[in-house]
């Protein structure tokens, strides 16, 4: 068991090492770009005078040297204060808080329907690699990875909400539907469906490729080989024997995806009008309103890293062979 | 004959009881929710401390204003059931009308119209709007007495709900900052036809009817949900299947032209002549090339306004060739429009001493542009140049703060810019023009540096002008100077469009747009 623990111990002190120069390292990036929030409020204002512009700098502390601005909001961070957004007047940590189960919904959804319907398809098509099924599986995988997120969007919103109006435009719930839990759950659910199909079809490609492939390796190993002369039946020989070794490269990838995930709903929330972290972070972009970008940016460092750990968990769990190295 | 007097009964009765159907059609009716969308989240709901059309939007149903205006001019009574400006024009009287209540119930009196002058001149971007504004008196609770240090025509456009929304003192007079004032996004205590239900960022806001509104048997509506969707093909979609009954703002000319071919929905560039959006190149009058009048006439003749028009923005787009809207009385059309002529423009640049070399060209000039949306505009232009020996490059911006630096630093040669003229030109146009607006770091005052006397005086005048018709003729004179002297080379309106469908009774199609109450929209 101390040999499972120590190397978690290690990598969680290199984890909050790296997200300090994660933060530092954002912050200077930040401020190199010219311009600032007063210009983007004096935007959104249709135009605003010298004192009044004075006056924003003034009120959110931009007029103070960098380095000053920089350990005040290290410093702020370190005590678990995200500092306040200049957009929208909010606590950054309450703005995240109130998307990020929106996001979640949408992330975990989509990742377990990739996962699933991934490893399904990778595992048929491995075992009649060329049969028509699996260039099929082959060609549709590659289309959703290679077709630009917000174009899928677009595209399933014309076919199934206009052509065909089954789903609704926009949005993760319908404000004039009254009614209990279930009718409320239900909604969200219409509303999930072609947002979730846009965002998992990227990493179905991915999945189904690498399962199809450490599959087929696993396959033609020596002991799939006498596993099939003890007679045990085909279906025992993939489910039981080779699927479990051929996960490992799947599981790793997955949690390397974390972070892919939540770039990726920034797209597919904007299309579909998700109210999540995506959403947020793209109008905070747009508005140059920085304790809001530095917080999500923050946040998502913070979730890659914590993914990261997670998969390193789940592998030693999975694969006895690892569980000693560090 | 009895046969033809048969027919001409049925006839008459058909159309008869065509015409009631029509009529009963168009009645307004009580009830029901309108959905319509916001292109992008409000960041609060205050007009009175925050500028802008997509706080005005929802804003201008949670707070009445004094005025309103519909699809001309003419300001009609509303809030104020009249008004009435002293001979010498320095002191205008507002008579309020007497049962208007703020959502909370408590009464509307003139001291809360007070309050809401003094919160505006402080708190609002627009000092213009009420800067001759000294005093606000209140002889008695429903007389209000604007005084003001000289005569201020662009009062009157400046009292509708977009620039002028009447706040509670009770509410917002507290000592709390206004800007930041936590009931600027909930509970918002409005006196308005609807009032707050709930405003979630990125979400929507949604209206429900105020039963205690001070105009009989108004709103009709019910609910106004306003739906956040940032994506205007998404959006547009919605609209063609059904699921959202209007949407104002509608700018991508793609999905314009688009809708415009659906059914039950109408498409109208109607609505947008106050807010007055006007996309323009600017000039740096001050340095490099463009600094010589003969060089900016030059480059407006080689640039064909007809093909931005026709293919950039696909025919949704008007011709502009003043800084004034062409919507605007005070327009003036009888100016220079400089039609496409590359023989003047190379005889200009002639003259301008800046002569062609061995490959054909004369200098290099750069063009920034502030929205992405404005490239192929820059593009264009870049390429239209090519043909007089003017080499173009194109300067991107990485967002729009990037831009505003560079462009309110007064580093820049040419620019693409759009620029609103918020009603009246003194609020909104004379900014571009003034030279004691020229203010480096600030985006929209006179960027271009453009100094001449006689405009100054113009403006100054026209800004106090109390008789309307001297009034335009000085607007004209300053419109005609500006378009010799270009100090920047208007293109054309901003496509804003409204769409909405066939069950819409009364849209806002008034000079304001959906920054005008929306009490009389109905759903059929």
């Amino acid at each position: 068991m101390m040999n499972f623990i120590t190397p978690l111990l290690q990598r969680t002190l290199y984890a909050v090492l790296l997200l300090i120069a994660v933060l530092v390292l954002n912050f200077s990036m930040m401020h190199l770009a010219p311009g600032d929030v007063a210009d983007t409020i004096s935007q959104s204002m249709g135009g605003a005078d010298a004192e009044t512009m004075d006056q924003i700098r003034r009120d959110y502390g931009l007029d103070q040297p960098f380095f000053i601005q920089l350990a005040k909001y290290v410093g702020n961070v370190l005590t678990f204060d995200l500092g306040y957004s200049f957009f929208y007047n909010q606590p950054v940590t309450t703005l995240i808080a109130e998307k990020l189960p929106a996001t979640l919904l949408l992330v975990i959804t989509s990742q377990l329907l990739a996962l699933v319907v991934g490893v399904l398809l990778g595992v048929y098509s491995a075992r009649n690699p060329n049969g028509i099924a699996s260039h099929f599986v082959t060609f549709f995988a590659l289309f959703g990875y290679a077709a630009p997120v917000f174009w899928t969007g677009i595209l399933l919103l014309i076919a199934f909400s206009l052509k065909i109006p089954l789903f609704p435009v926009a949005g993760m719930s319908d404000v004039t539907i009254s009614g209990g839990f279930f009718a409320k759950a239900l909604d969200i659910a219409r509303h999930m469906v072609l947002p979730v199909i846009t965002l998992s079809s990227i990493f179905l490609a991915l999945y189904s490729r690498l399962c199809r492939a450490s599959m087929m390796e696993v396959l033609g190993s020596d002991y799939i080989r006498t596993a099939k002369a003890k007679g045990l039946s085909e279906r025992e020989i993939v489910m039981k024997h080779a699927l479990k070794n051929s996960l490992s490269p799947v599981v790793t990838l997955a949690g390397l995806q974390f972070s892919a995930v939540i770039s990726g709903a920034v797209l597919v929330e904007t299309v579909f009008s998700w109210p999540g972290l995506g959403t947020l972070a793209l109008q905070s972009i747009l508005a140059r309103d920085t304790p809001t970008i530095l917080g999500i940016l923050f946040f998502s460092a913070l979730v890659v890293i914590v993914g990261n750990l997670l998969t390193d968990l789940v592998l030693r769990l999975i694969d006895p062979r690892l569980r000693g190295k560090t | 004959m009895k046969s033809i007097l048969k027919s001409l009964v049925v006839a008459t009765a058909l159309v008869s009881v065509v015409a009631s159907a029509a009529l009963a059609a168009d009645e307004p009716k009580k009830g029901g929710t309108l959905i319509s969308v916001l292109f992008q989240t409000p960041r609060h709901l205050n007009p009175a401390v925050q500028s802008g059309v997509v706080t005005g939007a929802p804003g201008a149903q949670l707070f009445a204003a004094p005025l309103r205006y519909d699809e001309d001019w003419t300001p009609q009574p509303y809030l104020a059931e009249s008004w009435e400006t002293s001979d010498d024009g320095l002191s205008v009287t507002l008579k309020l009308v007497k049962n208007a209540t703020f959502h909370d119930g408590k009464p509307i009196t003139s001291e809360d119209v007070a309050f809401s002058v003094k919160t505006i001149q402080e708190n609002h971007p627009f000092k213009s709007m009420f800067a001759p504004v000294t005093a606000v008196e209140t002889p008695d609770a429903h007389t209000a007495v604007l005084k003001l240090s000289q005569p201020h025509p662009a009062l009157m456009l400046a009292m509708s709900s977009q620039l002028m929304p009447i706040i509670p003192k009770h509410v917002y007079g507290d000592g709390q900052d206004p800007k930041a004032h936590p009931q600027n996004s909930e509970n918002v205590v409005g006196s308005g036809p609807f009032k707050l239900t709930e405003f979630k960022r990125d979400e929507h806001v949604i209206l429900e009817r105020y039963d205690g509104f001070f105009i009989e048997g108004r709103p009709y509506l019910d609910k106004i949900v306003m739906r956040i969707i940032k994506d205007q093909s998404a959006a547009s979609i919605g609209l063609e299947n059904g699921e959202l009954h209007m949407a104002t703002f509608v700018n991508t000319v793609r999905n314009i032209n688009r809708l415009k071919k659906v059914d039950n929905l109408t498409v109208t560039p109607d609505g947008y002549a106050a807010i007055g959006a006007l996309d323009w190149l600017a000039f740096n009058t001050v340095e490099g090339p463009t600094a010589d009048p003969k060089v900016r006439q030059a480059i407006a003749y080689a640039v064909d306004k007809n093909f931005i028009m026709k293919a950039i923005m696909l025919g949704t787009a008007d011709e502009a060739k003043t800084g004034i809207h062409p919507g605007s009385p005070l327009y003036n059309a009888d100016v220079n429009g400089y039609d496409l002529d590359l023989e003047k423009a190379n005889a200009l640049l002639d003259e301008a001493g800046l002569k062609k070399d061995g490959d054909g060209t004369r200098f290099g000039l750069t063009i920034d542009f502030g929205w992405p949306s404005m490239k192929p505009q820059a593009e264009y232009i870049k390429a239209a140049l090519k043909k007089v020996g003017i080499d173009v490059s194109v300067r991107a911006s990485a967002d729009f703060p990037t831009w505003a630096k560079r462009v309110g630093g007064h580093d820049f040669q040419m620019t693409m810019d759009t620029v609103f003229n918020w009603g009246d030109p003194a609020i909104g146009v004379h900014r571009t023009y003034q030279s004691s607006n020229i203010k480096k770091g600030v985006i929209w005052s006179n960027t271009q540096q453009y100094k001449n006397a006689k405009v100054d005086e113009l403006l100054e005048a026209a800004g106090k002008e109390a008789d309307a018709d001297k009034r335009k003729a000085l607007y004209a004179e300053f419109q005609k100077i500006t378009s010799e002297e270009l100090p920047v080379y208007w293109l054309n309106t901003l496509p804003y469009h409204t769409v909405y469908s066939d069950k819409v009774g009364n849209p806002p199609l008034g000079i304001w747009a959906s920054s005008s109450p929306m009490d009389r929209t109905f759903l059929k």
